[in-house]
């Protein structure tokens, strides 16, 4: 969707710009002019709030790296000395920690907005790939993050996970060693964790850009999933959704500082401040709260299936979980993208986001008891949904009929024809 | 359509309620399945309005230095935040007196050791972690500099819940009291190793004997009475003080902060709506 912008560079300094690098022209055509269906409601609003996060998260993380120490020695105090020695240091080290979980709330929010209303399908299916993969290297930047300030949770939360990766048969060993820098948890392990910490944003900041990229090209999807027709159906995304995002950002910030000023620990667990023991297990290893649901998976295959022992087939459905969302594309079969016309679609769906949440739930209790069938349930169901219910829905179903535009939808039909004509 | 707006709105406020809401289902995991349910206390230092509590906090000071600080270390805390705002705000000559009365170990020194100054930290009672495990039958005394944050008590569902609305933080200084109040004597069929004592609230034995009891500590003045469960409460708002020392000026700011943006938001709200007024969508 380029070429949707008027601009008209004036002044010879704006003019010699454009012959060069049009960067103003860019900016103008995807920043402000670009055509945004008028219908998108508030839900779609989270895009910007997880970019507006990740910039936190930067500009936090960068501070915080010029006074914290990456040596098994030191790394416990150093992140004390920023709460307590550094000018505002709590504050920051507040923000940094407490924006993880918000980064991931925001992320949860905009991914099942976008399974709700189908935005993964075409032409869209590389906008949501590159989608998972953002979500994939946070938890991976998340997971190092955690680890950096060496409490006992940080310690074992390193030795649990990358535990995961001695289950894959053959390469599995040398994979363990290589991240852990050695045999066990130690030193080393917390150097290169730092080290790729700080790389992984950068990363991810690219692969947000392609993510927008691949924005650009086909547009917005919109709640009722019906293709922008006319420039009817659009409104520029300045002033009207830079001003929507923007006030919605300043909402969200209002959660964030609350925890920020208020409870910064509350998301935490308290042996985190225990430093780290190498010699002394925690009876209770859990993850924060973001990786519950796929720890819960991790958890809930306990038992050998043939020759794939429990550990393996663990880490198989762990691993799953998250590589199945690249293909939901073309496992939803339905020509109609919002779930608003799906009926058969839409208990299925919520009946999913019920089941995320009792696997969360599930992640943080004792594996005991009702807990383990639950997670086994819940993890049946999680993949169920991808791989069984979501292509037979999309074959058997009777959408409810569409409007034939986004501006019908929104005026009804009559007026919609007027403002045609 | 405003109605419906605001509607929608409300509707992501929820959600986002909600996420934070399940946000926090860890934490509060502790394994301590016997024992006694933790009695929970009112502190000054509570709640969105809370603050320490000067005369407390000296008081606690009193008890760490007359009776934990024999056998606990406090590495992170230096005689200077003693003087500090926010804390138990001693003056700064009885901050450079005190540290007088303390010796730093020193090999660089000529002579091995100085006195200390407000700048120094609070000096370990033992020199190295053997000393300090041989001195108390094998167990380890746990640093004191961010104990209080590093406890947590265990909350039924959907007790736990409310926390993140109440902004309840206060799981350390609760889990210290109530084990420094619920020693007793083992029950009949419970056998304890040598050196270690019984505690009703953690269920089992362990290797701090009880450390304080009724008019152990001779407090100052009249008025605050000198009982178990008076210096109990006053050590752990001291240890809370000494793990998140700058409590009161992060909620100070914490308020203006949310002042501004809740001002902000509504005037934002009131923009887009202008800008929004005339499109039907």
């Amino acid at each position: 969707m380029s070429g949707n912008s008027s601009y008209n560079p004036t002044g010879a300094v704006e003019k010699w710009f454009d012959e060069r690098l049009p960067i103003i022209r860019f900016s103008k055509e995807h920043l402000m002019d670009f055509p945004t269906p008028k219908n998108i409601n508030y839900w779609w609003t989270f895009g910007a709030v997880l970019a507006f996060i990740l910039v936190v998260q930067i500009i936090t993380g960068i501070v915080l790296a010029m006074h914290y120490v990456p040596n098994s020695e030191l790394a416990f105090d150093s992140v004390e000395a920023i709460r307590r020695d550094v000018n505002y240091g709590r504050i920051i080290q507040a923000t940094h920690a407490v924006g993880a979980s918000m980064f991931f709330a925001a992320v949860y929010i905009h991914i099942f907005r976008g399974l709700y209303y189908g935005s993964y399908k075409a032409p869209r299916e590389i906008l949501w790939i590159l989608g998972v993969l953002i979500f994939v290297l946070m938890m991976a930047t998340a997971f190092m993050g955690y680890v950096l300030p060496w409490g006992q949770m940080s310690f074992w939360a390193a030795t649990v996970i990358t535990n995961i990766f001695a289950a894959i048969p053959i390469i599995g060993d040398p994979i363990l060693a290589l991240l852990r820098g050695g045999f066990a948890v130690d030193n080393a392990t917390l150097n290169r964790f730092f080290s790729l910490h700080y790389l992984l944003p950068f990363i991810l900041a690219a692969v947000v850009g392609l993510h927008i990229w691949a924005l650009h090209v086909p547009g917005n999807n919109n709640p009722v999933g019906v293709e922008v027709k006319s420039s009817h159906d659009t409104l520029p995304f300045h002033p009207y959704f830079t001003m929507k995002d923007l006030f919605v950002i300043v909402v969200f910030l209002i959660p964030f500082s609350w925890f920020v000023f208020f409870a910064p620990d509350i998301l935490g667990h308290p042996d985190n401040y225990i430093p780290a023991d190498p010699l002394l297990t925690p009876p209770h290893i859990v993850p924060e709260w973001y990786f519950l649901p796929f720890y819960a998976i991790l958890r809930a295959i306990d038992f050998d299936m043939l020759f794939i022992s429990s550990k393996l087939g663990g880490v198989i459905f762990f691993g799953g979980s998250i590589i199945v969302l690249f293909f939901v594309p073309w496992l939803d079969g339905s020509k109609v993208r919002s779930g608003n016309f799906r009926p058969l679609f839409r208990p299925f769906y919520w009946l999913f986001v019920l089941n995320f949440l009792m696997l969360t739930y599930l992640g943080a209790q004792v594996a005991e008891g009702i807990y383990v069938l639950l997670s086994k349930v819940g993890t049946a169901y999680y993949f169920a949904y991808f791989l069984i219910i979501l292509p037979i829905v999309s074959r058997i179903e009777t959408p409810a009929p569409l409007p034939a535009s986004i501006s019908e939808s929104v005026l009804g039909k009559a007026e919609a024809s007027g403002e045609k004509g | 359509m405003v109605m419906n707006k605001s509607r929608n709105v409300f509707k992501s406020l929820v959600l986002a309620a909600v996420m934070g809401l399940t946000g926090g289902l860890t934490g509060l995991a502790q394994a301590k399945v016997v024992g006694l349910e933790a009695e929970l206390q009112k502190w000054s230092f509570a709640g969105v309005f809370g603050t320490y509590d000067v005369n407390q906090l000296q008081r606690g000071f009193q008890i760490f230095q007359q009776s934990c600080a024999s056998c606990h270390s406090a590495n992170l805390m230096s005689f200077r935040n003693l003087s500090e705002e926010g804390g138990p705000q001693f003056s700064e000559d009885q901050v450079k007196a005190l540290a007088a009365e303390y010796t730093i170990y020193d090999p660089e020194l000529e002579d091995g050791e100085r006195q200390a100054v407000p700048a120094d930290r609070w000096p370990a009672p033992f020199q190295t972690e053997l000393d300090a495990r041989a001195a108390n039958s094998g167990a380890l005394p746990p640093d004191f500099s961010v104990l209080a944050k590093a406890r947590g008590i265990s909350q039924k569902f959907p007790y736990w819940a409310f926390n993140y609305f109440t902004g309840y933080q206060e799981g350390g200084p609760d889990y210290i009291y109530n084990l420094l109040v619920n020693y007793g004597e083992p029950p009949a069929d419970v056998e304890l190793p040598d050196g270690q004592a019984w505690n009703n609230y953690l269920g089992r034995g362990l290797a701090m004997a009880p450390p304080l009891g009724d008019g152990f500590i001779s407090y100052d003045g009249e008025g605050v009475p000198e009982t178990l469960e008076q210096y109990a409460a006053d050590v752990a708002a001291f240890m809370m003080w000494m793990a998140e020392p700058h409590l009161v000026s992060r909620k100070e700011m914490g308020f203006r902060v949310l002042t501004f943006l809740f001002l902000l938001a509504g005037m934002m709200y009131l923009v887009k709506r202008k800008i929004w007024a005339n499109v039907k969508h």
